[in-house]
């Protein structure tokens, strides 16, 4: 990559971290800092405002760059991703959005805690979002290290080291000044640069097949190397049965996970109604369903017009496809229509990357501060306390980020977003969808449902070959390994819903009619909705 | 997706979610303005309860409320069902059965694919429908009950 490339890249950063913090500024002044305002922004934004905000908080530099490549080293099998992330947002449409916006204020754990004891649902689902945040914000930041690494040409460490630290603080920035307000312009800025940096590039690759997606097809089958093969499922999946069930562990926890994502459940609470919310997943669903579309022509476009081999010169897992695409489109290297498309792509997924992990960095220090300070804090302490403790909790959590980035950056972490959305539907989903819609579920059944999901997810991945026995685990000395798969979503899935279900009927005492009236009257109508 | 209201549109216009719903007291000094009594049909209000919770439970056990419950489980629960099904459905044969999705249709196009681009567009297609069934058959009536619930817990200590 050239100097040319750098420097316009590095400039359009430049100018994407100026005009955030600009909406940060500008948004902080004269707000005073009510829990309403720093963790919903005031409730006030339009269902469009923020179907494009959940589509930035949820398309990730991963998908754009990720997905892009895997569609054009493994073709078909690429696709699978693409399904398995658009077809989640059913569940969260029809199963949870509204009743979630219905019946919290302000995280994941005042649905589930309605009913219950307060204090230890508050814990156990406190505890599994800051762990389902966390896993997805290290995985985030080591991927920005090696991401602007990549792109700007610079391997070398200290460049690495320098971005994990600047992303990790500009997000912290963000979150402790400007809230939930900055961290909704933020990611509606990033779903319109996304969008529209996609959908360039998008018409350029229909427009080099003169709209003939059959040629566009033809060519990627026979550049990948792999010929028909390519456009049908198996070239990344289908060497074993190990691998297989692998897929559908994963294909279980993208399509169950991300409706227990604390990030993606706490921007319903940005809109004034449960229809509001329902509309706004709508929008949320057109935009990340054309964005998934869009990712599977550019990878089979950077299949065609690249070429397999190519991209995996360049990087071994593809996250350099779509840039490659791009300085193809714009005239080739040197050129200057490439080196500007290229800058452009560069700019887009560095703005991705900045979006996703505010909003993350905001849903775990709402968890912090009123999931689990706010249980142990003496009561009477006022509500304006809490926000502070958001605002320390956000450096906090900023901080282990930053440093969980820095040593986890020469391993392989990209297991880290599968697991992250795992314990999701492992240990939240359960929680939330029995206490939404299972009349005789207790307290006991919660906190087991959580713990029952959370515990199997992470000691399966720390027996699973990403950790140890293998050459690519993160310790390839030792071998402790004894479960098979790399995502342990097949297995704590089901143990999740399983525990919950046995605390449940277990439980001593009945379950609390009045508090289930009170949950599926406001669920269901609204009334009484904060 | 909602523009294609057609005959109820005039209808549906006040029920739009982003305009409806200012929690009670907003620009209403007597607490019950633009409803008038007759016009209700949630649970009835002759019964006096005494706390929030009896509110609730009342309201829960209403006619009104169980239909609004039936309506949204009865959509819910069939379409989570066949959409969760459809998708494993997918998953599966993609990864256990790559004879079947290789076989060629049309052009470069082969099952696998059309099972792709279905999956898109059956989520599209029940999204629509969801909000079709939710605008059409839920929202007025949740909306009615929001009200009443919230009339009859005002002033109740919880």
């Amino acid at each position: 990559m050239s100097g040319d490339h750098q420097t316009l890249a590095l400039l359009l950063f430049s100018v994407f971290i100026a005009v955030t913090l600009g909406i940060t500024t500008w948004v902080g002044r004269n707000r005073q800092g009510s829990a309403e305002e720093f963790y919903a922004g005031g409730r006030l934004f339009s269902p469009m405002e923020n179907g494009f905000a959940i589509a930035g908080d949820y398309m990730s530099a991963a998908s754009f760059l990720g997905i892009s490549g895997l569609i054009a080293l493994f073709g078909y099998d690429g696709m699978l991703y693409s399904v398995g992330f658009l077809v989640a947002w059913l569940v969260v449409l029809l199963l949870v959005a509204e009743l979630v916006r219905n019946c919290g204020r302000f995280t994941l754990a005042d649905v589930v805690a309605a009913r219950m004891a307060e204090r230890p649902v508050r814990t156990a689902v406190g505890t599994s979002s800051v762990t389902v945040s966390v896993l997805y914000l290290v995985a985030q930041m080591v991927g920005a290290g090696s991401l602007v690494a990549l792109l700007l040409g610079g391997t070398s460490d200290t460049a690495r080291s320098w971005t994990v630290v600047g992303v990790g603080a500009l997000m912290v920035i963000y979150v402790s000044f400007g809230g939930m307000r900055a961290t909704t312009w933020i990611q509606i800025v990033k779903a319109v640069l996304l969008m529209a940096g996609a959908a360039v590039l998008t018409v350029l690759v229909l427009a080099h097949f003169h709209g003939d997606v059959n040629a566009l097809l033809h060519t990627a089958a026979e550049r990948s190397g792999h010929g028909r093969d390519f456009l049908s499922p198996g070239l990344r999946y289908g060497e074993s049965w190990t691998a297989r069930f692998d897929f559908i562990s994963l294909g279980l926890a993208l399509v169950l996970g991300t409706a227990g994502l604390p990030h993606i459940l706490s921007r319903f609470y940005t809109v004034p109604t449960a229809r509001a919310a329902r509309r706004s997943v709508v929008w949320s669903i057109g935009l990340i369903g054309s964005f998934y579309l869009m990712t599977i022509v550019l990878g089979f476009g950077a299949a065609a017009l690249v070429g397999s081999a190519d991209v995996r010169a360049s990087n071994a897992s593809g996250n350099t496809a779509v840039p490659l695409l791009a300085l193809v489109l714009g005239g080739g290297e040197g050129s200057t229509g490439g080196t500007v498309l290229f800058a452009v792509v560069a700019a887009v997924a560095f703005a991705t990357i900045l979006a996703v992990v505010a909003g993350i960095t905001l849903a775990s220090s709402a968890s912090v501060a009123h999931d689990l300070y706010a249980t142990f804090r003496r009561p009477g302490a006022e509500q304006r306390s809490e926000v502070a403790v958001a605002r320390v909790a956000a450096v906090g959590v900023g901080v282990v980020a930053i440093a969980l980035g820095l040593l986890a950056q020469d391993l392989n972490v990209a297991f880290l977003v599968g697991l992250a959305f795992a314990v999701a539907a492992s240990a939240n989903l359960p929680a939330l969808l029995y206490s939404l819609f299972w009349r005789s579920f207790t307290t006991r059944g919660a906190v087991w449902a959580v713990y029952g999901g959370l515990v199997p997810a992470v000691l399966l991945v720390l027996l699973s070959p990403v950790v140890s026995g293998g050459p690519a685990s993160l310790f390839p000395g030792v071998d402790f390994q004894l479960f098979p798969l790399e995502n342990p979503g097949l297995v704590s899935i089901p143990a999740g819903f399983l525990a919950g279900w046995i605390g449940t009927v277990t439980s001593s005492g009945p379950p609390d009619e009045a508090r289930h009236a009170e949950t599926e009257v406001r669920s269901l109508t609204g009334a009484g909705a904060a | 997706m909602e523009k294609e209201a057609g005959p109820d549109a005039a209808a549906t216009r006040l029920d739009d979610p982003w305009y409806d719903a200012p929690p009670p007291g907003w620009g209403e000094p007597d607490g019950a303005a633009g409803f008038a009594p007759d016009a209700r049909t949630g649970p009835e209000m002759v019964r006096h309860p005494h706390s929030a919770a009896d509110v609730y439970v009342e309201v829960q056990r209403s006619a009104a409320f169980r239909e609004v419950r039936r309506r949204y489980r009865r959509f819910v629960v069939p379409a989570s069902a066949a959409f969760l099904l459809w998708y494993l459905a997918y998953v599966v044969a993609a990864t256990t059965a790559p004879g079947l999705m290789a076989r060629p249709v049309v052009g470069a196009l082969n099952v696998a694919m059309l099972a792709g681009l279905g999956q898109f567009l059956t989520t599209f297609v029940l999204t629509w429908a969801y909000v079709r069934h939710a605008r059409l058959h839920r929202d007025r009536a949740a909306l009615e009950l929001r009200w009443d619930t919230q009339e009859m817990t005002r002033g109740i200590g919880r």
